[in-house]
């Protein structure tokens, strides 16, 4: 067995990749709760893509068999109820997941530099998953799905001169048909996953390069001869880390942090299963009512609201009385998303030693996101309206008031070594 | 880059001639995928503007037709009908037409290209369903008001120029659509007037 391991080794260094990127990975020793969403992340992409693979074996993407081919899968198909179930509320799961490890990034300034580049990859899974996710909707062929898409699809229309055009390119009709259900069906069965797996991977490769940050946003690799070697952690890192710098506070990943993380997944696993199997519909906000029932172009509902992962974004356009800027808005909102590291100008990394300001501006750029959330699951109304209105710009005032006093905030001095 | 004795100026030549025809070639070989995005020919078939003989069509008889799956109403009014347009605009929700539910050139105030000629799409702005149309009796929905549609779904009404009552579910006019007379008795839908 070993001669076996080494011929291998020899030819393709296996054991020491996972080295590299598990056994041997310097993590800093204070992860809390915050950490464990990238790995619940990583749980439910897999789940996503098995269960995805298996339900496109009894799936018809086609305008006049999607809707009954869906439920042929609930009714007929051995466990074809729990694969669909597993999907929808991965879904939901995989926002709830991401927006956690996003505002971790936000707690402890894990996007500054030299995390830029960390960010904007993880951005750009978000930007996938969105698109992953709002083209898996149509899929079921549901009335929602089908206005849903039509709202989204018709913002394009807005835009001057070939608006009109780009949507009809983008539908491959003049309605919503069985045209655009099949082009999404290929974006959302091999086209996205595959961009999204390679954007997995290169997140997780600029995140072994630059190195975990950690609630203190203090660094783990000092310059190499600084340290007594009595403080230096007691673990062999990988060659590429331990050479280069001198490793404090940090444990190796594994076992450390896949042992914790895999406590993590259970919990996790047991609150989906317990979504999954009591309330898989999310009480109308992960499927929606309206989508128990065909698509039908004649048949508006009566009222089309995004899934709830959408909300904030949705919100953002609804209270824009203009259609073309309140779509630029609403991209807008997540432009300053990718924007962040140059948006704050300041060094200090983590909320424990940043000013109260900031303590302030990111507790409101939460409850402004968290409003914008819910109001954009309800009807419209003048008042909503206004309250949403409100939100959008404690939304973009975070980003704007953060550029203003990041460069001359008064913060805390930050420990040398993690405080534990 | 080695260090061998090369001709780099040759060689820089040479990378971008080649990047230039490669790029072209990138190019090329993106239309046929993204043209590929356009409405197939079968889909623009089902899509092709409707042309509808108006000629015969009695003063206050409505005709149906059918366009891109959606049903057409043309009512050729009566002189008696236009005039009586304007006395019930105090009960409409949008009698000046603000809301864009017509194309520019049918934003006035009989909603039409030609007055007598009325061109709507059929479908309840509320929830989709077919108003019907009342030619003499639509007094008995609103008083005063001799013609009108009623959805008989959830009682919305609208009056002859397809504008919304108020108080009833529908929030907005019906949808008038791109339409054009290319001759006097003909009637294009799908067609704005001014782009044939």
């Amino acid at each position: 067995m070993n001669n076996f391991m080494a011929w291998i080794e020899k030819r393709l260094p296996l054991m020491d990749a996972m080295n590299k990127h598990a056994a041997q990975y310097p993590a800093p020793k204070n992860f809390n709760f915050w950490y464990v969403f990238g790995i619940l992340a990583s749980v439910i992409l897999v789940n996503q893509i098995v269960t995805g693979i298996w339900l496109t074996m009894n799936y018809e993407p086609s305008g006049a068999g999607a809707f009954a081919s869906i439920e042929y899968i609930m009714r007929d198909v051995d466990y074809g109820w729990l694969l669909r179930y597993m999907h929808s509320t991965g879904a939901s799961a995989f926002f709830i997941v991401i927006y956690m490890h996003m505002f971790r990034g936000l707690l402890y300034g894990s996007y500054q530099k030299p995390r830029e580049l960390l960010w904007i990859f993880g951005m750009f899974i978000f930007l996938v998953l969105m698109a992953e996710a709002f083209m898996g909707y149509l899929l079921p062929w549901g009335n929602m799905s089908y206005w849903g898409a039509q709202v989204i699809i018709s913002l394009f229309g807005a835009i001057p001169v070939i608006g009109e055009e780009l949507t009809i390119w983008i539908k491959g009709d003049y309605v919503i048909s069985g045209a655009t259900l099949n082009r999404f069906f290929a974006l959302h069965v091999i086209a996205l996953p595959l961009v999204l797996v390679v954007l997995v991977f290169l997140h997780i490769l600029a995140l072994h390069e630059v190195g975990s940050n950690n609630p203190d946003g203090t660094d783990i690799k000092k310059p190499k001869g600084s340290v007594p070697p009595e403080e230096l952690s007691k673990f062999k890192f990988h060659k590429q880390y331990s050479e280069k710098y001198d490793i404090v506070d940090a444990i190796p990943f594994h076992p450390y942090y896949t042992v914790k993380d895999l406590v993590a997944v259970v919990i996790f696993l047991i609150v989906f299963c317990w979504v999954m199997f009591f309330i898989p519909e999310g009480g109308g906000y992960f499927i929606e009512a309206p989508n128990f029932e065909p698509a039908n172009g004649l048949k508006t509902p009566e009222h089309i609201v995004p899934v709830w992962y959408f909300g904030p974004f949705f919100t953002i356009l609804r209270v824009i009385p203009d259609k073309l800027f309140g779509m630029i808005g609403m991209f807008a909102a997540i432009g300053m998303l990718f924007a962040l590291p140059w948006f704050d100008r300041g060094i200090v990394k983590s909320i424990r030693f940043r000013s109260k300001l900031h303590f302030l501006n990111l507790t409101q750029f939460a409850i402004s996101f968290i409003v914008l959330g819910i109001l954009g699951t309800l009807p419209a109304t003048d008042f909503l309206n206004m309250v949403g209105r409100v939100a959008s710009l404690g939304y973009f005032g975070f980003f704007i008031a953060l550029w203003f006093y990041s460069k001359n905030e008064k913060t805390k001095p930050v420990p040398e070594r993690v405080s534990g | 880059m080695s260090n061998a004795p090369v001709n780099n100026g040759r060689r820089r030549f040479l990378t971008a001639a080649t990047s230039v025809v490669g790029g072209v070639g990138v190019v090329g070989v993106a239309v046929p995928f993204i043209g590929s995005w356009n409405p197939s020919a079968r889909a623009k078939a089902a899509g092709a503007p409707v042309e509808i003989n108006v000629s015969k069509v009695q003063p206050g008889q409505l005709i149906r037709a059918e366009w891109r799956g959606k049903p057409i109403y043309v009512i050729r009014r009566t002189e008696e009908t236009l005039k009586a347009l304007a006395n019930h605009e105090d009960q409409l929700r949008d009698p000046e037409s603000v809301e864009p539910q017509q194309p520019d050139y049918a934003t006035n105030e009989y909603r039409s290209i030609k007055p007598e000629f009325m061109v709507a799409l059929g479908v309840c702005t509320h929830l989709g369903c077919a108003p019907t149309y009342h030619k003499d009796d639509f007094s008995e929905m609103v008083e005063g008001v001799k013609g009108g549609f009623f959805c008989p779904c959830h009682g919305s009404k609208f009056d002859l120029a397809g504008r919304v009552f108020q108080g009833v579910p529908a929030p907005l006019n019906l949808v008038v659509p791109e339409h054009s007379f290319p001759t006097e008795g003909t009637l294009l839908i799908g067609v704005g007037q001014g782009e044939a």
